[in-house]
């Protein structure tokens, strides 16, 4: 019994353990940004890996989802006779919901666990000791362009999930269902909002990739060096990161549209 | 590995693509182009009743929306309900005597603000008229025909239609027929 206990809090205890270091790398990250500023082509460079890398994924994701949503939300609005209302559905689940919670996922499967991979490695062959001793920071020259390169990316490719998704609806819901182009078009503007929602979902993206990034580096950073460290880390970032996000949507959500 | 050029074109090409993924999102999808709202001028009409209607309901004229619904308060003096609309400027020459009603878009649709135009008709114009069915001259008039303006007040209201009033009302009409009716049997 006593050993159960025991059990638990060392877990609990670990738990908090890993949530200080997080925050003390998050604050380290955060304190060595300005030393990027004469560099963007650190920064650059990790947006090529993270964003280019991941727009197919992006783009035919959107693509697929839009569609879903375009075939579902019709075969839905017809039995009430407001298929026109076709383009409203996918628009607003696309920018308030599933474009910044969808891309977030992808992003850390496609993103995130190679951040972790790519860090963890560094650090199992000792090439962040390396850095160290030629004294050059590994936070400031390894994690802080990852994170930024991470944080600004996500909005970039929520927006074109986004889009494409509109799109993908469009040609499902205009070009195969028959819905009438102008009042698909039409009604969605006429009910999405700029700010209310469109701008929200750019809030919410920033979040999840401000979230996404820094589970990923620290995950990779925190890794045991050794190859069974650096597996566990990557799945590790996959998985935390889709909890986080899903939670935090729920949250973002309430506190958004909750009223 | 990639040369630093083509890695930057490529990451140019990326921030532009989810600009222009940013931009249609603002501009197409949602209502960014349809009307400039700081752009207008406001006017106010009372309403016995403006249950269902929001703010930011569209306000229409002829089914052409030219504005939006931007407050609605209580007024506790004349127990009615204040709403403030917001007109695009472009639509400026609404006639004064103009009347509003809530309206409802379809069976279950959401509450709007239809406006309808009044006559139009000026003290000028019935000066025009008179002095032209008398066979006289017309005598120059300043000022041309009233419209509304900022801050102006639409005087002739109906307000929305609460479905259980309605009811309320036929099934009392209906009781009061059939009791007539066993009445006069």
């Amino acid at each position: 019994m006593l050993d159960l206990l025991q059990n638990l809090g060392r877990r609990g205890l670990g738990v908090f353990e890993r949530l200080g270091r997080a925050s003390l790398l998050l604050v380290q990250i955060l304190a060595g940004l300005h030393t990027l500023l004469p560099r963007p082509r650190l920064v650059i460079q990790q947006v090529f890996s993270v964003g280019v890398l991941s727009l197919v994924i992006i783009v035919v994701s959107g693509t697929f989802v839009g569609m879903v949503l375009g075939l579902q939300g019709y075969n839905t609005l017809v039995d009430f006779g407001a298929e026109e209302s076709l383009g409203v559905v996918v628009a607003l689940s696309l920018v308030r919901e599933l474009g910044p919670v969808v891309t977030a996922l992808l992003f850390a499967g496609r993103a995130g666990s190679a951040l972790t991979a790519e860090i963890g490695l560094m650090k199992a062959t000792e090439q962040l000791s390396a850095l160290e001793m030629m004294a050059v920071d590994p936070v400031r020259r390894v994690l802080a362009p990852r994170f930024v390169a991470g944080f600004l990316s996500m909005p970039l490719l929520a927006a074109i999930f986004s889009a494409v998704g509109v799109l993908g609806g469009y040609f499902v819901g205009v070009g195969l269902l028959g819905v009438d182009e102008g009042a698909y078009w039409s009604q969605m503007q006429d009910k999405v909002d700029l700010y209310d929602d469109v701008y929200n979902g750019v809030i919410k993206s920033l979040a999840f990739g401000w979230v996404a990034t820094w589970i990923a580096v620290f995950e990779g950073h925190d890794a045991v060096p050794t190859s069974e460290g650096v597996s566990r880390a990557t799945t590790r970032t996959v998985v935390y990161t889709s909890l986080a996000v899903l939670g935090l949507d729920f949250v973002l959500t309430a506190l958004m549209f909750g009223d | 590995m990639m040369s630093t050029r083509t890695t930057e074109i490529w990451v140019g090409v990326f921030v532009a693509a989810g600009l222009a993924a940013l931009f249609m999102l603002a501009m197409k999808v949602s209502n960014l182009s349809a009307l400039d709202e700081e752009d207008g001028f406001t006017i106010e009409a009372r309403f016995e009743d403006a249950s269902g209607l929001k703010v930011r309901s569209p306000v229409t004229m002829a089914g052409v929306r030219i504005g939006r619904v931007v407050a609605i308060e209580f007024d506790k003096q004349s127990l009615q309900a204040v709403v403030r609309m917001r007109i695009d400027r472009r639509y400026d020459t609404l006639p004064a005597d103009s009347s509003a009603s809530i309206y409802t878009a379809g069976l279950l649709g959401e509450k709007y603000v239809g406006l309808e135009p009044g006559a139009g008709a000026d003290e000028c114009e019935e000066a025009a008229l008179e002095a032209e069915l008398e066979g006289r001259e017309p005598e120059p008039c300043e000022g041309g025909a009233r419209v509304l303006r900022d801050g102006a007040r639409i005087k002739i209201t109906q307000g929305s239609l609460v479905l259980e009033k309605l009811i309320a009302r036929f099934v009392s009409q209906f009781l009061e027929s059939g009791g007539k009716k066993e009445a006069a049997q």
